[in-house]
């Protein structure tokens, strides 16, 4: 009879033993901040004002009085800005990152910048926006400067989701790429530089088949997080573009505290999982890639 | 209401699922509000005789000693000056005033939330979309001054009732920029990037009467908002219509020297930025009220109707007036002479405002709703 084998090994499996205690904390923090919030945005998403309906989900792209509806034109602006803002956060604060880890490691430079980064890549927000104004609004300080000099800056390039959303966002984009991508960069050995020199390699050959594939995967990941970072922030772009909502966090916002258009709250949740849907695609692309750029190592 | 300043819509949607999942966890405490000892119940009083009189509500809201309130922006409509003047007549009912820049939406959504605690909002003041859509979450009541309310200005039974109304207007730096004398004038090459509006107006009631006001000075009507959407599109074509949301700082540093919002929240700007003045295009004055309502379940029935009380008394009222605000009483404050005479004479000059309707401001909802979106597009 081996039949009495298998419970008595499920029962080992579920034995309570101290590790467990000590991640009931995290659950109980993942269940109130993360799963509840999440189950209310797909329920609401999928409730109308009587019962189960997908008439929130049509309201996304359901042409309305005649004028198209302006949830798909957010959501591809929303993802645009997200991606041109991480993709140029990734290389100029990639770039820097490489250029800091080659400086002197307890240098001045290096603890300067790294804390720099720090402090500016929470920066976003309100005070950013404000700081932003106060610089380039049509009274802004540089605005005025320029214009002694004899420039006229044009005071609405700012509000563009393609223009001033662009540079804004990067203000916070560069400094965590920065910070998250520092330690990858200061784990390239110097002896691997030399090991390709010895074996006749130009500085291309090293970068192009050592130093770039091993940095992949962290860039990747880096990356990623940038995309995330742009595509949620909500506060900078709320202060500085208040009408028409060009983003999908600022309609989100909108639906859920507006006082002339009622009753819109479930559209709000219908948004919230149309994002969470476009960040579950890109961290699916991310784990192919992933799997692709780290074929090479040993797993 | 909507101050609109510094909102902090972005957590709200994840502050209240978080504040749900703990509320849901703790006792309902019980109300803290028998007021025994009084002639009637606070509670189910529809004015101060059923409670014996105004002293014995004087009497029973001492007893409860406080008083919740909600989304009462100090710099809006003269509420610092209100709710100082009702602490000294009273100063043994505490005020504790919650979440000051909150929508009238929010001011809802907490009362729903925090039904049977201490901290639920014992008073509520609404936009009109707002507070129509919610009338069973009200206590009718009459103040003594019922009878003084023009019947278009209150609901019969008294579930709400105005209590003061803005006059639209278009507030300027004018140390910035010309003084505009039409709206044709904010056209100008002068104003480039310079014109805002208070909010989106598909979300802040301050922002839609500004479509509307430019709408009816257009040609067109309160009800359809087709002439104010074309002109603000207009506007962000000439390069005039700034998109950033005006705030008390961002009018101080001079980053938006024009500004459309009511009057009430402008006259609070001079004090701070002495050339910031007041215009209104000639042909088109719009004012809208905004509405007093007692929360059924209030934790402090009496206290709430006292306040109630007061906000209608010459006192509250005059408070709104030197607030840039017309009070639903002004009239009869007029013929009985209990009005501030400088204040009223200092309200802007107008000649047959209009009052937008119920069925012209769902009208004109209904058109913006998709219209403005499509007109800010780009």
């Amino acid at each position: 009879m081996a039949t009495p084998v298998r419970p008595r090994r499920a029962l080992g499996g579920l034995r309570p033993s101290g590790a467990l205690v000590g991640v009931v904390p995290f659950f109980v923090y993942v269940t109130v901040f993360l799963l509840i919030p999440t189950a209310v945005v797909v329920i609401g998403a999928f409730w109308g004002a009587d019962g189960p309906s997908l008439g929130n989900i049509r309201a996304l792209y359901e042409p309305q009085g005649g004028y198209p509806n302006p949830f798909p034109e957010a959501l591809r602006k929303s993802v645009l800005l997200s991606l041109y803002t991480a993709l140029a956060g990734a290389l100029i604060g990639g770039v820097l990152a490489y250029a800091v880890s080659t400086a002197k490691p307890d240098g001045l430079l290096k603890r300067f910048v790294t804390s720099l980064s720090g402090v500016l890549a929470q920066f976003g927000g309100v005070a950013l926006a404000f700081a932003f104004l106060a610089s380039f609004a049509s009274n802004g300080l540089l605005t005025l400067w320029l214009k002694k000099v004899g420039y006229d800056l044009d005071p609405n390039w700012i509000y563009g989701w393609n223009s001033g959303l662009l540079v804004v966002y990067l203000y916070f984009q560069i400094p965590l790429m920065v910070i998250v991508f520092l330690p990858a960069v200061e784990g390239l050995k110097p002896q691997w530089r030399e090991a390709t020199e010895t074996l006749g390699g130009t500085t291309w050959t090293y970068w192009r088949r050592v130093g770039l594939p091993i940095l992949m995967p962290s860039f990747i990941g880096a990356f990623l997080l940038l995309f995330t970072n742009a595509f949620s922030a909500y506060a900078t772009a709320a202060v500085l573009v208040s009408q028409g909502n060009p983003l999908v966090p600022l309609m989100i916002g909108s639906s859920m505290s507006s006082e002339v258009i009622l009753g819109q709250e479930n559209i709000g949740k219908a948004m919230a999982l149309a994002m969470v849907v476009v960040v579950a695609i890109v961290m699916a692309l991310y784990a192919w890639i992933d799997k692709r750029a780290s074929r090479w190592l040993v797993r | 209401m909507n101050r609109s300043f510094t909102r902090r819509a972005g957590m709200l949607a994840l502050v209240g699922v978080t504040a749900a999942a703990i509320t849901a966890c703790s006792p309902s405490s019980s109300s803290s509000s028998s007021s025994s000892g009084a002639k009637g119940d606070a509670k189910t009083a529809t004015s101060a005789a059923d409670m014996g009189g105004m002293d014995a509500l004087v009497a029973a809201a001492k007893k409860e000693a406080a008083l919740n309130v909600i989304a009462l922006p100090p710099d809006w409509a003269n509420y610092d000056e209100i709710l100082k003047g009702f602490a000294k007549k009273y100063p043994e009912i505490k005020i504790t005033s919650d979440q000051p820049d909150a929508s009238s939406a929010d001011e809802i959504s907490t009362a729903k939330r925090l039904k049977g605690q201490p901290t639920a909002p014992d008073v509520f003041d609404l936009g009109t979309a707002v507070a129509l859509a919610n009338t069973d979450l009200y206590a009718p009541y009459k103040v003594a001054s019922w009878d003084k309310i023009p019947d278009a200005n209150k609901e019969k039974t008294g579930l709400w009732v105005n209590d003061y109304a803005g006059l639209m207007t278009v507030g300027y730096d004018s140390s910035k920029v010309p003084a505009p004398t039409s709206l044709a004038d904010l056209m100008k090459p002068e104003y480039k990037g310079k014109v805002a509006l208070n909010g989106d107006p598909t979300k802040a009631g301050a922002a839609f009467a500004g479509v509307q006001m430019v709408s009816i000075a257009q040609g067109g009507t309160a009800a359809d908002p087709a002439k104010g959407i074309a002109w603000f599109k207009a506007l962000k074509d000439a390069g005039n219509f700034l998109s950033v949301d005006p705030t008390p700082a961002t009018i101080q540093s001079g980053q938006t020297p024009v500004v459309f919002d009511w009057s009430y929240n402008q006259t609070g700007v001079t004090a701070k930025v002495p050339t910031w003045k007041l215009w209104a295009p000639d042909n088109a004055a719009m004012k809208v009220f905004y509405n007093q309502a007692i929360n059924k379940d209030a934790p402090h029935p009496a206290a709430a109707r006292l306040f109630q009380e007061y906000l209608f008394s010459a006192d509250g009222q005059n408070a709104w007036l030197r607030g840039g605000a017309t009070p639903v009483l002004m009239a009869a404050m007029e013929k009985d002479g209990t009005i501030d005479k400088t204040a009223a004479a200092a309200l802007p000059k107008v000649s047959n405002p209009v009052m937008p309707s119920q069925a012209d401001t769902d009208a004109a909802k209904k058109a913006l709703a998709a219209a403005w979106p499509a007109a800010m597009a780009g």
